[in-house]
């Protein structure tokens, strides 16, 4: 379980964390939503180990995160980016690997533990079938399949991800979430940063919806999510519309000819 | 290519290395049959009558021996470090010359050539100040506000820029008659005149820094997918980089000191590399030493041997160097 407690950031004098407190527990899906600038990435970058000196506290299972090495926070906790860049071209199989490199290494480099590890990683995302090809050469989505497969290589079973679906359309980010509530139910705890308020109805356990550096709300996303909350959020007027299974709800930019008509 | 196909084409690569040792013995002025270069071999072993002449023995080793082995060390040095320099800055334009080595080795050597040193004390100058100035670079890059990398392109250029203006200053200064001509023929990179001496000194160092790298070479992999992803993986980003840069530093030096500057290599061989076993460090470093020994053994086996005037290597890597680089990046196929 990871606990973030009161934690506060500031770059110079400008205070982008005032006091954040949650908590994550294994099987749990927590999705962040917040405006551009809310402070999300500010966050995740404490969670990671990435920004020091910060006040409050990030405990995992109870353990001070400050005070471990990089190597140690990596077997708790990793970072799935939303597109990793590779100044090089690499093959899956040698970015899946990489991720076992907190504990491999020395002259021999990966053995046949962090092969199997990364081989396991790569068999339950599906993608064995990509190991071989060159991961600038394969789809966005199957991307993010990889660099998720990377994060488990690494044993890690907290992880964190920067808007995983973004960029991708609309196949493959269903295709990706339905993968992340995989591992959920496998006892993994995943937070993820989002900017698709609707999509957290259908994959999120919890959704923590952060402005102006504070928590402004959270719970499940049935009882947290309503027109004034994107109101607040986002600054834009929203209707709910819930969909006849009473689960997924949408929401629908009131028309600006609305807006014309009322001012008749 | 299969990682059992990569191991075979290293072994390849290596035992090019080996044959082109071989047969640049038999190669320059003073003629060695390769019976003869049994002879004079065997006879530092087994006592047997020489069939060969003493000067054909004096020639081969305090010529032409040092001349091969410094071939190759400086060759390994400089397309290790480039190898390793790319990696570290997650550029694929970084090589040796990037931080300031060759230009402060180059500025030492000025120097020293200006006060009259002689050739040792002009090769232990030209190493001091080109760890120098990667050490400037270094401070002042991480003094750089915003993205560490570019500010230590930056830093490198600018320091670079100094001390070539350094070394064009006492150009200037210097006597026409003799320090002029010696400080632009040391500029222009030549293994011409190798001695024991520099063999023994170059080697002694490139053997120190090189084991670390190829220790690191698995980090170095997980440096180049970038700094914040690298550390979430649980590398320690400031230290592998740090030890990485003086390792590769302290090789570039030590080629540098000897050679004078010989451009092209760093960034050339590593990249012909990437294109044979792709940018996993696993098989790159090791590839990247092979071929900087091969490449510049070749390369300086034309420049004593198929002109009656020696032509300076530096000169030679460069006009392979650079139309081999557009052939690369042009037809290469792949995005650099």
């Amino acid at each position: 379980m990871i606990s973030v407690s009161d934690l506060r950031y500031a770059y110079g004098t400008h205070e982008v964390l005032k006091g954040i407190s949650f908590d994550a527990r294994p099987g749990e899906l927590l999705c962040i939503l917040g405006h551009n600038g809310a402070g999300k990435s500010t966050l995740f970058k404490c969670m990671l180990g990435l920004l020091r000196g910060y006040s409050g506290s990030i405990t995992v299972d109870g353990i001070d995160f400050s005070r471990l090495k990089p190597k140690e926070k990596a077997l708790y906790v990793a970072y799935i980016p939303q597109a990793s860049k590779p100044t090089f071209a690499y093959n899956v199989m040698d970015m899946v690997i990489m991720g076992t490199m907190s504990v491999a290494g020395g002259i021999s480099g990966p053995g046949e533990k962090e092969k199997r590890l990364a081989l396991d990683a790569l068999s339950k995302m599906g993608i064995m079938h990509l190991k071989d090809r060159d991961y600038t050469k394969i789809s966005g989505g199957e991307q993010q399949m990889v660099l998720i497969a990377r994060a488990l290589a690494q044993g890690a079973k907290i992880l964190i991800m920067d808007e995983p679906t973004s960029s991708l359309d609309y196949g493959n980010q269903m295709r990706v979430q339905k993968q992340l509530r995989k591992l959920v139910s496998e006892g993994y705890t995943i937070i993820q940063s989002t900017h698709n308020p609707e999509q957290t109805y259908v994959f999120a356990d919890r959704i923590l919806c952060i402005r102006d550096g504070i928590i402004y709300r959270q719970g499940k996303p049935q009882d947290v999510m309503d027109e004034k909350l994107i109101k607040d959020m986002y600054g834009i007027d929203v209707e709910m519309v819930e969909s006849a299974d009473k689960r997924v709800r949408f929401f629908e930019l009131k028309e600006y000819e609305d807006n014309e008509e009322n001012k008749e | 290519m299969t990682d059992a196909r990569k191991r075979t084409t290293i072994i390849i690569m290596s035992l090019m290395v080996l044959a082109g040792i071989v047969i640049s013995f038999f190669l320059g002025q003073f003629s060695i049959t390769p019976k003869e270069l049994g002879g004079i071999i065997i006879s530092q072993f087994a006592d047997i009558k020489p069939f060969w002449t003493s000067q054909q023995e004096h020639v081969f080793w305090t010529v032409r021996m040092p001349r091969i082995l410094i071939a190759c060390i400086v060759g390994i040095a400089l397309s290790t470090a480039g190898c390793v320099y790319q990696g570290v800055f997650e550029n694929p334009m970084a090589a040796p010359d990037f931080l300031g080595a060759s230009s402060g080795a180059g500025l030492g050597a000025a120097l020293a050539i200006l006060a009259g040193m002689n050739e040792w004390m002009i090769t232990v100058m030209a190493f001091v100040f080109s760890l120098a100035t990667i050490w400037l670079v270094y401070i002042i890059g991480n003094r750089t506000r915003g993205n560490k990398t570019v500010g230590l392109v930056l830093a490198g250029l600018m320091v670079s820029a100094l001390a070539q203006a350094g070394t064009s200053f006492i150009k200037l200064v210097a006597d026409q008659t003799n320090e002029l001509p010696e400080i632009t023929y040391w500029l222009m990179g030549s293994l011409t005149g190798t001695t024991q001496r520099d063999v023994v000194f170059s080697g002694a160092i490139i053997v120190v820094g090189i084991i670390p790298l190829l220790i690191l070479r698995w980090k170095i992999n997980v440096l180049t997918i970038g700094e914040d992803e690298a550390s979430t993986i649980g590398i320690n980003v400031a230290r592998v980089r740090f030890i990485s840069l003086i390792c590769a530093t302290l090789v570039t030096a030590a080629a540098v000191s000897v050679s004078g500057m010989i451009g092209w290599v760093g960034l050339v061989v590593p990249h012909f590399c990437r294109k044979i076993v792709g940018n996993n460090m696993k098989f790159l470093l090791p590839a990247s030493v092979f071929m900087g020994a091969f490449f510049l053994l070749m390369v300086d086996n034309i420049s004593r041997n198929l002109f009656a005037v020696e032509i300076p290597i530096g000169i030679l890597t460069a006009i392979i160097g650079a139309p081999f680089f557009i052939y690369l990046i042009t037809k290469g196929g792949e995005s650099v």
